[in-house]
């Protein structure tokens, strides 16, 4: 008798909450239902919490709503899987009705998701997936990128190891995939144009786990060496390096994951020193970012990293966005046009506005590891203004090269 | 025990597939996705369960071929437009052939041997779909592949006829495994789980039998890929790799080896409990770790398995 009390009371409860939300309010002061995607489990569970901390610090800042109008963000799992990442987008948009959909962090993930979210036409941004072709051979409509492309940091950085560094032979090592690829394949471009050559190019797999025999087949007689990796990796490979005593003979440069702030704070001196590309550093001393940098520490216990910031970021644009529409986020093509045009002239990682394929032109930062007041830093030590993803390349003419991949740019001065 | 004797589990199934077909048209689309993802995967833990259950051949490589035709299909229909009966025939025949290939070598292991080499075996594949860029586009995977036109009224991009289309399959699958698990043939596999030396003491060809049904059921995980393809328009390493041949394991191990609606059943269980339960909680994995337990605990035959009366 009492189970069968319980389960009525549940199915009235159920149906008295259900109906109860549609006749609530009018559709114009309902909350307006951002869909957010994070890998919260498997290997990139402590990104995707940096992601999710990151976006609900702005939205707090800003008390939860805008244009009159509350800000509900749903986080979904997406567990770094682009079949559960389509899954979960499907259930935000179908069941749930949100009006944007954002996150997500593996280029797989931001490939799958691209017909889906261009067939139901949902306003998309992407803070952290930064696959070059989302934004360049295959753009997506809906989708505005609000962090980066691959390359971007990488065309700058070759120009700056010209104009500043002896510089000429450098040896690459990366992780053998497409985020490996499109990291050292952006440099080599500019570098070789400029003059510069790439004298070798080692692919080392994701499950690497002693760089031993890939630090003995660097070559002696390069003048320094760039590498890419992230997490785990990062941190293991830096390790090896010194202690092969490489370090004080081939200066070591890298992508700006090597260093970035996930893994920065458990590295020691061995990564005092290496110079790397992103377009933000922690240390980046600007009002924005200092006031980033200290709510983040009081309500994360820990330094921002790129993804957090990139989260922060992009609530920020999304945020402004639905008060250029004056919260209206019902009047898609409205919305996605706003989402288009921000223009930010100050963020914790500089101006922000967006080229005609959906991209950020942003600074990028060319960064030195240093120990400062004990804990390592990546100390800015050049900035390039607004910098596109095409470089100073025509889109046109720089979108008929194929994508940087496993063997493009070929390495001519490979041996 | 014989798994041909009980008439509850073919009960239950054409139950179970009447009433996701009755219910259907009600459903929102969300939901029916999901419906349709439990079809698709019931195909692949059946095809397993042929292995696994019938034959007693536990493996832990059946992404490969379940992935083998996805690609097929992926590649087939981004790069040469090619329709139904092109990508269906070309990835089912694929990945028969690659169990016939690694079949060789397989079958002349048994216990946690076979399962080791299927698991290597399903590595190789991955590797091959994360390396070889130039055919597998790599770790980007293939996006956007087409699902098909059948000249049908209905176009199968909309939720309800693709559900219909995969609903389908599923039933001619599971029909034609289980002519196969009653056949002569399917009795000899069962046979075989039990009695290895005896079959061959009967003057059974082992070898050739354990051999027929790795390749029949590899052909079968490559029917599945095929609609996974369609049913997510993206192809990727992760649809190979050995988090989904696990996963298709424990479907077939939860639902009951040896009655195909079991496993059926364990994929919809799988399916609903990771999409369901991932919305409320962010330890979703630490319940369906739950459940794995407690079914070894309570029903170590399966949920299906525990449901037959009467015990042996």
């Amino acid at each position: 008798m009492t189970r069968i009390r319980i389960v009525a009371s549940a199915v009235l409860w159920a149906l008295a909450t259900s109906l109860a939300a549609p006749l609530g309010a009018p559709a114009q002061s309902a909350p307006i239902k951002i869909g957010f995607l994070a890998p919260l489990t498997g290997p990139f569970a402590q990104i995707g919490k940096d992601m999710v901390n990151g976006n609900q610090l702005y939205l707090a800042e800003i008390g939860g709503q805008v244009a009159g109008r509350k800000i509900e963000v749903l986080v979904e799992d997406d567990e770094g899987n682009p079949a559960t990442a389509l899954n979960k987008s499907r259930k935000l948009v179908d069941q749930d009705k949100i009006s944007i959909l954002t996150g997500g962090m593996l280029a797989n993930v931001g490939y799958a998701l691209q017909p889906y979210i261009d067939a139901q036409k949902i306003p998309t941004t992407y803070p952290v997936i930064a696959a070059d072709d989302i934004t360049q051979r295959k753009p997506a409509k809906w989708i505005v990128r609000t962090g980066w492309s691959t390359s971007q940091p990488m065309h700058p950085f070759a120009d700056w190891v010209l104009k500043n560094t002896k510089y000429r032979k450098i040896a690459a090592i990366g992780m053998d995939y497409a985020f490996g690829y499109e990291i050292i394949g952006g440099f080599q471009q500019v570098f070789e144009e400029g003059g510069g050559q790439i004298v070798q190019r080692i692919w080392a797999p994701l499950n690497t786990n002693d760089f031993a025999p890939f630090l003995a087949q660097l070559r002696r007689d390069s003048d320094a060496v760039l590498a890419l990796f992230t997490g785990r990796l990062a941190l293991q490979f830096v390790k090896q390096y010194e202690e092969a005593g490489l370090k004080g003979k081939l200066p070591l440069l890298g992508g700006g994951t090597i260093t970035d702030e996930t893994v920065l704070p458990q590295m020691g001196d061995e990564a005092i020193g290496l110079i790397t590309a992103l377009h933000y550093s922690q240390a980046l001393d600007n009002p924005a970012n200092a006031k980033f940098n200290k709510a983040f520490e009081a309500s994360a216990g820990k330094i921002p990293s790129y993804y957090s910031e990139a989260t922060y970021t992009n609530a920020r644009w999304i945020v402004e966005a639905i008060k250029a529409v004056g919260g209206k986020v019902e009047d898609r093509d409205a919305l996605l046009a706003a989402l288009r045009r921000v223009d930010l002239k100050e963020s914790a990682r500089g101006p922000l506005k967006v080229d005609d394929f959906g991209n950020p032109i942003q600074n990028i930062y060319i960064r030195k590891v240093e120990r400062v007041g004990g804990r390592l830093q990546n100390t800015v030590i050049a900035t390039y203004p607004a910098v596109s993803q095409f470089w100073k390349y025509k889109p046109d003419e720089y979108m008929k090269r194929p994508l940087y991949g496993r063997d493009y740019p070929p390495c001519r001065y490979c041996q | 025990m014989s798994p041909t004797s009980g008439r509850r589990p073919i009960v239950i199934g054409v139950g179970a597939l009447v009433a996701a077909a009755a219910v259907a048209p009600t459903l929102p689309s969300y939901p029916l996705t999901l419906l349709t993802q439990v079809a698709i995967m019931a195909i692949l833990a059946m095809s397993l369960d042929i292995l696994l259950g019938y034959t007693g051949l536990p493996s832990l490589g059946h992404a490969a071929y379940f992935g083998t035709a996805a690609y097929a299909v992926g590649i087939l229909a981004t790069e040469r437009q090619a329709g139904f009966l092109t990508c269906l025939v070309a990835g089912v025949l694929l990945a028969t052939a690659a169990a016939a290939l690694f079949g060789l070598v397989a079958i002349r292991a048994t216990g946690t041997y076979f399962l080791m080499i299927t698991l290597a075996l399903g590595m190789v594949v991955w590797g091959l779909a994360f390396r070889w860029v130039s055919l597998t586009k790599g770790d980007n995977g293939i996006a956007g592949v087409p699902r098909p036109d059948l000249a049908l009224p209905w176009s199968l991009a909309a939720p309800l006829p693709f559900f219909y289309f995969v609903l389908v399959a599923a039933a001619l699958a599971w029909a034609a495994l289980g002519t196969l698990a009653r056949s002569p043939f399917g009795l000899t596999l069962q046979g075989i789980r039990e009695s290895e030396t005896r079959m061959r003491a009967l003057g059974y060809d082992v070898w050739l039998h354990k051999y027929l049904a790795f390749v029949i059921s590899g052909g079968f995980a490559g029917f599945a890929g095929v609609f996974w393809a369609w049913y997510n328009g993206f192809v990727s390493p992760v649809d190979v790799q050995l988090v989904t041949s696990v996963e298709t394991l424990l479907m077939v191990a939860l639902g009951g080896p040896g009655t195909l609606a079991g496993s059926a059943l364990g994929a919809a269980v799988i399916v609903f409990l990771k999409n369901f339960v991932s919305v409320y909680t962010k330890r979703w994995l630490l319940i369906l770790g739950a459940v794995y337990i407690g079914v070894i605990l309570f029903a170590p035959r399966g949920v299906l398995g525990a449901l037959r009366a009467p015990h042996r």
